[in-house]
This record gives C-alpha cells, sequence and structure tokens, in this order.
C-alpha cells in the first residue's frame, strides 16, 4: 500500500510539473504581455517601464524558474488587475466553485447510480433503452442552454429557485443539475455497464446459490464491484467539474475560481491565469489520487500493487 | 422419502433442448454421480434443481422435489430459503466463484447469519470450525485474507466449507476439481467423500471422469444429449453397462489389469448433438455401432435389474 502511494506520488508531482511549464508556456505565447498591460495608449517609455516593472525583461528561463520557485513556495504572485496577492483571490473564490461542483458530484451520483443499476437489472427492456436514450439526451445538451432553461422555468415561472448569486444554499441547486448532467450519461453507463458484468459473473451465482436476498446480491456483492470504475471516473468527473465550471459560474452569476479565470484571462491578467490554471490541475490531481486510492479500498487486488 | 427427486425434467434454450427427460434421485446420504461427456446437459440439470439457471431457459418438470417439497411451485424467495441452507452447490470455477471484493471470513459468514440469524461471532467461529475441518490451516489467518491470496485448491475448500455453513443435506458438486492440478483433484475428492460419510449428506457429484464415479459413487446415471441413458448402482454399471454410450465410455478408461500394454484405448466416434425439441429417437444413433433405422423411432427404458436401467432398442 505505501509503495503504490509513493508511486502516485511521483506520478502526481511529474504531473504538477508538466502543467506549471505549460500554463507558463501558454500565457507568454498569448503576446507581449508589458503591451498588454500597458494598455492601448502607453507610449514606447510605458511599456519599457511595465516590462521593468514585472520583471518582464528578464531572461525567460529566469522568470519561469523564479515562478516555479515561489509557486511552490506557495507564493502565486500577485495581480496586476485587482492589485491583489493571488492566493487571496483564489481562496476566496474557491469555497464557490467547490461547493458547486461538489452538489454536482452528489446529484449526479444520487442520478446515475440507481439509474445505472435499474437499466442493468432490467437489461435490454424498454426502461433499459429509455435510460441510454436519457443519458444520450444529456450528453447532447449544452450545459448554458440548459441553465437558460432552468432558469426560466424555475426561476422566472415558477419562481423556486433563485436565478443568480450565492446568498444561499437554494442558489447552489440549479448550476449543480447543469452541472451533473455532464456527468450523469457517463456515469450511468458505466454503472449500467459494471453491474451487467458483475450479474453474469460466476460469484454473483455463487451469492444466489447461498441463498442471498436479491437486496444483498445486488447492491452488498455486484455493486461493489461494478463500483470500482465508477469510484475512478466519478473523482475525474468532480475534476472537471471544478474546472469546467466556467460557463455555468458566467450563467448563473457565481463568483467562483471560473468566474476568477474568464475576467482574469480577458484583462490578461497572466498571474491569476497562470495560478488558476495551477491550482485547478493540483485539485485534479489531487482527485486522481484520491480515486487511486478509493479503488484500492474497493479491490483488495489492488493493495498489493 | 427420496431426498431429492428428478421426475422428467425439461430444460430448453430457444431452439436448443439441453435436458430431455431426465429422471433420477437422491437418497438421503448416497453419492450420486452424473457423468456424460461434455456438453450433454449435467450442469444443467444441477442448476435447473437449484433453480439458478439463466432468465431465458425454460424449466419444466413432471416432478421437481426436494424432501418432498416441490420445487416447481416454490416462489423465488422459499427457493432463496432453501439455497445455501438445506441444498448446497459448489462450482467448477474456485478461481472465479468466490467474490474478490470480500474477505473469505465474511462471505463464509453471510449465509449462517442469513438463514440461521447468528451473531457474527459464533458465525465467524463456525467458519473457522469448518475451514480446519476441509483440512485449511490457520484458519483464523485464512478467513480475514481475501480470495486472490488463496490457491484454487485453497478457494475450492473454502467454497466447500462455505457451502456446508447452514448443514446441508443435499450438496451438489458440478465438476468440482476439473480446473484443479490433479494432485489436488485427489486431495480434494477424499475431502468430499469424508465429509459425505461423515456428516451423512445426499451428494449429487456431476463429472466426466469414471475414476472419480468408481471411487466415490452410490449410484450413477449416465447422461447423453439431456437424456439419462442408464442408471445403475456403482459395482452394476461398472460390472454390467448395457448401454452402448457407457460400454464406449468404459472402454475409454484405462484399468489396470484389464487393459493390455499394446491395445489401443477405446475411443467414442464423433461429438454430442446438439439437439433440437421435438427430436425424435436415439441421440447417439449416430455415433452408435449397434444402430439401425429402428433407433430413429421412440425408444423403450429396459429394466435390466431391480435398480438398474436404460434407454435403448437393444433388449435386456
Amino acid at each position: 500500500m505505501l509503495r503504490f502511494l509513493i508511486r502516485r506520488l511521483v506520478v502526481a508531482l511529474l504531473v504538477a510539473a508538466t502543467v506549471m511549464t505549460l500554463a507558463f508556456v501558454m500565457t507568454r505565447l498569448s503576446g507581449d504581455l508589458a503591451i498588454s498591460i500597458a494598455g492601448p495608449n502607453a507610449t514606447q517609455d510605458d511599456i519599457a517601464a511595465v516590462r521593468k516593472a514585472y520583471g518582464l525583461d528578464r531572461p525567460v528561463l529566469t522568470q519561469f524558474f523564479d515562478w516555479v520557485g515561489r509557486a511552490s513556495m506557495g507564493d502565486l504572485g500577485d495581480s496586476f488587475f485587482f492589485k491583489r496577492r493571488v492566493s487571496e483571490l483564489i481562496g476566496e473564490r474557491m469555497p464557490v466553485t467547490l461547493a458547486l461542483g461538489l452538489t454536482g458530484l452528489v446529484i449526479a451520483l444520487l442520478v446515475s447510480l440507481p439509474l445505472g443499476i435499474l437499466a442493468a437489472v432490467r437489461e435490454n427492456t424498454p426502461l433499459d433503452r429509455f435510460v441510454q436514450v436519457v443519458a444520450l439526451l444529456g450528453q447532447a445538451m449544452p450545459s448554458f442552454w440548459l441553465g437558460l432553461l432552468l432558469m426560466i422555468v424555475f426561476g422566472l415561472q415558477l419562481g423556486w429557485l433563485p436565478i443568480s448569486g450565492t446568498d444561499s444554499w437554494q442558489s447552489f441547486i440549479m448550476p449543480g443539475v447543469v452541472l451533473a448532467f455532464s456527468a450523469i450519461p457517463a456515469l450511468t453507463r458505466l454503472t449500467r455497464a459494471g453491474m451487467i458484468q458483475a450479474m453474469a459473473s460466476d460469484y454473483i451465482r455463487t451469492a444466489r446459490a447461498k441463498g442471498l436476498s436479491r437486496a444483498s446480491i445486488l447492491l452488498k456483492h455486484a455493486l461493489r464491484n461494478a463500483a470500482i470504475p465508477v469510484v475512478a471516473i466519478a473523482a475525474v468527473q468532480l475534476g472537471f467539474m471544478l474546472g469546467g465550471s466556467i460557463v455555468i459560474e458566467q450563467v448563473f452569476a457565481l463568483h467562483g475560481v471560473g468566474f476568477l479565470a474568464w475576467e482574469s484571462i480577458a484583462k490578461n491578467d497572466f498571474p491569476v491565469v497562470q495560478a488558476v490554471v495551477l491550482v485547478l490541475a493540483v485539485i485534479y490531481v489531487g482527485l486522481t489520487m484520491l480515486a487511486d486510492m478509493l479503488n484500492a479500498v474497493l479491490d483488495p487486488r489492488l493493495r498489493g500493487a | 422419502m427420496s431426498l431429492l427427486e428428478v421426475d422428467k425434467l425439461e430444460v430448453s434454450f430457444g431452439r436448443t433442448a439441453a435436458v430431455r427427460g431426465a429422471s433420477f434421485t437422491v437418497e438421503p446420504g448416497e453419492t450420486h454421480c452424473l457423468v456424460g461427456e461434455s456438453g450433454c446437459g449435467k450442469s444443467v440439470t444441477a442448476l435447473s434443481v437449484m433453480n439458478l439457471l439463466v432468465r431465458s431457459a425454460d424449466r419444466r418438470a413432471q416432478r421437481l422435489a426436494f424432501q418432498g417439497e416441490d420445487l416447481l411451485e416454490l416462489s423465488d424467495k422459499g427457493m432463496a430459503r432453501l439455497r445455501g441452507n438445506a441444498m448446497a452447490m459448489i462450482f467448477q470455477e474456485p478461481m472465479t466463484s468466490l467474490n474478490p471484493a470480500y474477505t473469505v471470513g465474511s462471505q463464509m459468514t453471510e449465509v449462517l447469519r442469513r438463514h440461521k440469524g447468528t451473531g457474527q461471532r459464533a458465525a465467524t467461529d463456525r467458519a473457522a470450525d469448518l475451514l480446519a475441518r476441509v483440512g485449511i490451516t490457520a484458519p483464523g489467518m485464512r478467513l480475514g485474507q481475501f480470495p486472490h491470496q488463496l490457491s484454487g485448491g485453497l478457494r475450492q475448500r473454502v467454497m466447500i466449507a462455505m457451502a456446508l455453513m447452514c448443514d446441508p443435506q443435499l450438496l451438489i458438486a458440478d465438476e468440482p476439481t476439473t480446473a484443479l492440478d490433479v494432485t489436488v483433484q485427489a486431495q480434494i475428492l477424499r475431502l468430499l467423500a469424508g465429509l459425505q460419510r461423515d456428516l451423512g449428506l445426499g451428494l449429487l457429484l456431476i463429472t466426466h471422469d469414471l475414476g472419480i464415479v468408481a471411487r466415490v459413487a452410490t449410484r450413477v446415471s449416465v447422461m447423453y444429449a439431456g437424456e439419462v441413458v442408464e442408471s445403475a448402482p456403482t459395482a452394476e454399471l461398472f460390472a454390467n453397462p448395457r448401454h452402448p454410450y457407457t460400454q464406449g465410455l468404459l472402454r475409454c478408461v484405462p484399468v489396470p489389469g484389464k487393459i493390455q500394454r499394446d491395445q489401443p484405448l477405446g475411443a467414442i466416434r464423433g461429438t454430442v448433438p446438439r439437439v433440437g425439441p421435438g427430436f425424435e429417437g436415439c441421440a447417439f444413433r449416430e455415433r452408435c455401432d449397434f444402430a439401425d433405422e429402428t433407433c430413429s423411432h421412440a425408444i423403450p427404458r429396459h429394466q435390466a435389474g431391480v435398480t438398474h436401467d436404460f434407454l435403448c432398442r437393444l433388449p435386456a
């Protein structure tokens, strides 16, 4: 188990290093940062001054290692636009994004696990087909469109839920549902496939030969094995949700990290952009590791690996 | 009263008739062997008794009764109360028959907890006793292990111990040694025979190994293409086989003292045919040396003794 963890940790560090490099290179590729910071009416002297002030006149490699060094110590620099510490900015916005992502994941699991199990148990019946069509529709639906649709129906016409903002927990329901919709198709199909495979296995025949109850056969013996790939994908989906909530945070005016990223890209606030990319990547890597550990808990065969 | 009565069992999967009117009984405390080649309906027969067939299978019978209780009339819930409790089954595939996600102990104790409402501690004690009984050393340690940490032979021993948790009256063993090493096969078989004797179990043993049959069976039913073509007490069957298929099977087995060194071992040409519903006559006729045109009509069942019958046009 320890060797397993150490190996995963090394891989995680390599991924983080790669992401740091990419984030740095991408922001530099978007043009001369000093020109865009100085603004359209700046003179050559202004630009030179900006370049000096932000350390952009140094060799690129020096800038890179300076950033990497500081970021590794937890210093993500200052925002040009907000004139504040980037870590503070992200720290303020992160709870909103986390709450949104977790709401989305919980809703997604609450929908796709029962739906997948039901479809597997009723394999090749109209119910199974219906579930698969619903999953397909969910995958095909753009999230901003679904978001607007929900706002019109539940926010404006029925008036049940707030349309925007983060005033109460109810504000997270609609965006959570929209976010969940992106994960539901994959999770449902994975649950269904896993359950069908598990139900056809020899150990399920043994469980039936033991006279166990239907609930025990389905939920204890089959689901436990079918859940292994679902857990891995669910963790990855949560990563997608945290990073991919930019659109939804826009639509529902939730001031989370996605909103911050969008603002910073628009303002060419590259320390913030770099930092957001890095932080989301680290969270993503962390979630993948968490998924690996959960898998090891669920599947004893992985523990020795 | 017989422990298990099977009368004219019919099982079909779509256009394939897997079992065609098989009848036999298992008496308390006897070992009844079902023998025959692969694909002749032995496993399907066993699974029908336990009602473990896939949903697409169609099972019918004149009578299917366990301790006088009609299994055909029993609800799914009623059947589940018998399975693992009064009648237990072990399978051909020890490597995949245990759930990889749970410990040996958890899988063994859940049977007892389910059927007898035993507490976890008492169930664990019973599981440890039974593991020791089936020849597993350090049972306490094994209970905490997962299936992937055990060898095939050990897993089959666990399966056997698990089947015995609730003191069943009937144990069905579907080729329990086929997937194991030869040395382990003999151990498992000795174990089963010993348990059957000591516990007074009715054992329905499915095998294609006549060596096994000769050693452990009280009675033998030879199955071919879904039918029981001959049934007799073991000694009688080996001494006086009447059906050409039984005779053919016996010729394929080397018997020390009977087989000459230079004489080739017998073989039955061809393979078991796939038989559809409504098939008439003897399914063995294509492979039989004695076949003539009467073999494609209804075949009578002859008595070759009080407890010996066979299905062939040849006279008794």
